[in-house]
């Protein structure tokens, strides 16, 4: 097992070292820089604009660019954000617990409702069930999310007043300073009555709208992994056995589909955090999802540079957590046969 | 007994009542962005004005609230010399500075804050001018550095500016959000405790409220500045709900989330006039929506061709589709609402056989071009592609073929400012309401090299009227000049002025003292919340 995480550890450090050159070439290869940005309407002088580009480091050869921020990284330096002028450590991991409160509270709804959805649409596969679950499943993958919260919002917020409209508290009611910057987590380390209420109350929405497309595309492969082993032999003896519905479904048939179905949730995990963008967006959730996407329009070169890098190394974090629960959930893999 | 309990506490709940505390009034604002930091010298976004210069701090002049005009703030009056080439300024006494965890102030405002905050900017050699990586675009923008010769101080409640030249929006220029006054000492105190940037990320001001916390992108919270030299803001607590999308926005305010929202939808605007709860404030721009004509490029140095096109633009259709109507059609490159407006000026008609004629005048037969729309909504331009689109069905009808052109904004602003584009749209929201602010800065000879005159149209004769206003002092004076630079421009036509717009806010029926900035500004020092 020991060498298993080994070699999948290893495998991560040229992975690393393409998504640094990847970022730093990527934000590079758009059109415009952050001092044409930051002119806008305005305009700027040469001279003044030469200034700039050398202050932020721009005027050197981007491959000596490249070798510098490389060095940078070495020591720890991620860099300092052109647009807030403060490192883009700080800038990134004040947001990410936004992101990872809204992400974790998603996936458990998609894996909740996906999962079960999936099963029952295997076993009453081609009957009504299977009809209206996996049809709501496509509904669900191709809805056009700004919309999808929008409607939410007006629905259950504006005319029910049943949720509130975006944020992440009550902030007429509620303030406290922020410890974890899990919201709930803070709520409750307040002491304040009902700020954990408050704080969960405005995660309803935004984790439905984020938890849509992650919950088909659980829901639809937990099906057809579903399918595929219930189609197999040992099913068959199971059932031949005479041991009841639930136990052949629920453990025979389940944990040998897990494996399709761990996969599909690992590799939500990673969409979840780099994609709730627009979730983000619509529900003023201040997560990196947003800041990443101002940071392009502002051509903020160290923010993005950063901001990639550290989702890519969730993302790779989440992919050998995945990798090591196979090996868990199925030893074949750890042992290479 | 139970009787006895009964009555005590009917009785201690009558005596404690009129001696309950009234529950602290919170004033939500939902604003349309973060800031990108509290120090406004640094940064030219009006979402970081409206967070730190008008919440956090003062000036040493101010604009009236809802007016481009001028009136006293940490100056108490000023004197300028016959010249225009000395400003002095008397300092108003007992101005508090806010107390912070890490700051305590030990005297009241007084010169030596003046002298930092501008030197910060200004001299390379302050201890402060590098810290936090700073950028001084505004103050450079400005032109301040060309201008400034010196700045002293005569005593601890005089400064005085000397200028390079004379340089008649300065008074103006100090009102801006980068003149901005920053506390010396607490500079100082920082320097020593070796945090120098907490100047810049935990701001002392002495404005009308104080910053207790920022949540990145999601909250900004103050409390009201009990010291305040104008006296203490109605409202407790200013909160700053960040909510960009304009959608969203619109909801938040109509559950009460919050209670002012600036940028509404325009296609909201019918919903807001009509729900009860809410009012929609509006007000007139101090902005222009135009179309810039490339002329370095044929047959645009033609002003012929310029005009017949002029001619061919249905304006008011545009007013109607694009700006749902709330606007001016514009003649001017300046506004209506600004002084020197030269309503003498007669626009080229909507006359498309003129245009025709014109055209064929001047040689132009099966004219293939481009139309350049950008790709951000903009207060006065909120859909350049729909407008884009109008001209191009337009200009057919004379006979022209233009291909609209798009790129993301950064690219955009980068290809018009090495002039690939033929025709292009544009716009402008002004800084200071001076008139220079907006002719020498987007026609001016200078800002062809800057980038920011689009049409890269240099003519003497209204360079010369731009240039010679800016040195007198006398408005009356400067009127006529810039009356007669107006004609210039309409005779020359380097642009087509499509539209000034109307800037709408929506604020809740208990909203009462907010007025509308015609910067699109934010303030809410006078604002409070009706039982």
């Amino acid at each position: 097992m020991f060498k298993f995480i080994l070699s999948k550890i290893a495998l991560l450090i040229p992975t690393f070292l393409g998504i640094t050159l990847a970022a730093f070439l990527f934000v590079r290869l758009l059109p415009g820089d952050p001092v044409t940005i930051l002119s806008g309407e305005r305009g700027i002088s040469d001279e003044r604009r030469a200034e700039m580009i050398a202050q932020f480091g721009l005027d050197k050869p981007v491959i000596v660019q490249y070798f510098s921020y490389l060095k940078n990284l070495l020591q720890g330096d991620f860099g300092q954000s052109i647009s807030t002028h403060r490192p883009v450590v700080e800038e990134f991991f004040e947001r990410l617990p936004a992101t990872m409160e809204l992400a974790f509270f998603a996936i458990l709804i998609a894996v909740l409702i996906g999962v079960p959805a999936g099963i029952i649409a295997a076993v009453k596969r081609g009957r009504w069930p299977d009809h209206v679950l996996m049809g709501s499943a496509l509904t669900g993958y191709s809805m056009p999310i700004f919309w999808w919260g929008l409607l939410l919002i007006m629905l259950f917020s504006t005319t029910l007043g049943w949720t509130p409209v975006s944020g992440r508290l009550d902030i007429i009611n509620y303030y406290f300073e922020p410890v974890t910057g899990f919201m709930t987590v803070d709520a409750w380390l307040s002491g304040q009555e009902g700020a954990v209420k408050s704080a969960l109350h405005h995660l309803i929405l935004p984790s439905v709208v984020l938890s849509t497309i992650p919950m088909a595309v659980i829901a639809r492969q937990t099906r057809s992994a579903m399918l595929e082993v219930l189609g197999e032999d040992y099913i068959r003896t199971a059932y031949a056995k005479g041991l009841p519905t639930w136990r052949v479904i629920g453990i025979h048939a389940l944990r040998n589909a897990m494996i399709t179905v761990v996969t599909v949730i690992g590799l939500q995990v990673g969409t979840l955090i780099a994609g709730a963008v627009l979730t983000e967006t619509i529900f003023s959730w201040p997560g990196v999802g947003k800041w990443m996407i101002d940071a392009i329009s502002h051509r903020d070169y160290p923010a993005v540079q950063g901001g990639l890098l550290f989702i890519s190394m969730l993302v790779m974090l989440v992919n050998l957590i995945v990798d090591l629960m196979y090996g868990w959930i199925n030893p074949r893999v750890r042992d290479g046969k | 007994m139970k009787k006895h309990l009964i009555a005590l506490s009917i009785l201690s709940a009558v005596c404690l009542a009129p001696q309950a505390y009234a529950a602290p009034k919170t004033f939500v604002y939902c604003s349309e962005g973060a800031p990108s930091g509290f120090n406004p010298q640094f940064y030219t976004d009006g979402t970081t004005f409206d967070a730190a210069g008008q919440a956090i701090y003062d000036r040493l002049v101010q604009f009236k609230p809802g007016e481009t005009s001028i009136s006293p703030a940490l100056a108490e009056s000023w004197e300028v010399s016959p010249d225009g080439l000395t400003y002095t300024f008397k300092l108003r006494k007992g101005v508090k500075f806010q107390t912070t965890k890490d700051f305590t102030p030990t005297r009241d405002f007084n010169a030596d804050d003046v002298l930092f905050s501008f030197n910060r900017q200004w001299k390379d050699d302050n201890p402060y001018h590098k810290v936090s990586n700073g950028n001084y675009e505004y103050f450079t923008g400005m032109s301040m550095p060309d201008v400034l010769n010196t700045i002293e101080k005569v005593d601890d409640y005089t400064v005085k500016f000397t200028l390079k030249r004379p340089e008649a929006p300065m008074l103006a220029n100090l009102a801006m959000d980068f003149a901005s006054i920053l506390s010396a000492e607490y500079a100082d105190a920082m320097m020593k405790a070796k945090t120098p940037e907490k100047v810049d990320t935990d701001p002392v001001g002495t404005g009308p409220f104080q910053l207790v916390a920022y949540q990145k992108d999601a909250m900004i919270r103050y409390k009201a500045n009990e010291n305040y030299w104008e006296g203490k803001p109605k409202i407790d607590n200013l909160v700053f709900a960040i909510t960009k999308d304009n959608a969203v926005r619109w909801q938040k305010l109509q559950a009460g989330e919050c209670h002012l929202m600036p940028f509404p939808n325009t296609a909201d605007l019918k919903a807001m006039q009509e729900n009860k709860d809410v009012t929609l404030l509006s007000q007139e721009g101090l902005n222009i929506g135009y179309f810039a004509y490339n002329t370095t490029k044929k047959p645009f140095d033609d002003a012929r061709v310029r005009k017949a096109l002029n001619m061919a633009i249905n304006k008011p259709a545009i007013l109607d589709a694009v700006y749902q109507g709330a606007g001016k059609v514009a003649k001017n490159p300046i506004p209506p609402t600004m002084w020197s407006y030269n309503d003498k000026v007669v626009d080229d008609p909507y006359d498309v056989e003129a245009a025709k004629k014109l055209l064929a005048e001047a040689g132009v037969k099966d004219l293939k071009t481009n139309i350049w729309a950008m790709p951000v909504q903009r207060p006065y331009n909120p859909n350049a592609k729909r407008m884009a689109e109008m001209i191009q069905a337009d200009w057919k009808a004379v006979g022209v073929d233009a291909q609209i052109v798009s790129y993301e904004w950064a690219e955009y602003l980068e290809r018009s400012k090495k002039g690939e584009h033929d025709t292009l749209l544009m716009g402008w929201t002004g800084d200071n309401g001076d008139p220079d602010n907006f002719l020498a800065v987007l026609l001016g000879c200078d800002a062809v090299k800057d980038g920011s005159n689009r049409a890269f149209w240099c003519n003497k004769e209204f360079n010369d009227l731009v240039q010679k206003a800016k040195t007198l002092n006398d408005q009356g004076e400067r009127t006529k000049l810039y009356e007669q630079a107006q004609e210039v421009f309409k005779k020359e036509a380097p642009w087509a002025t499509i539209a000034h717009s109307v800037v709408y806010e929506v604020a809740r029926k208990n909203v009462t003292g907010y007025k509308q900035s015609p910067f699109g500004l934010h303030q809410f020092k006078n604002v409070d919340l009706a039982e």
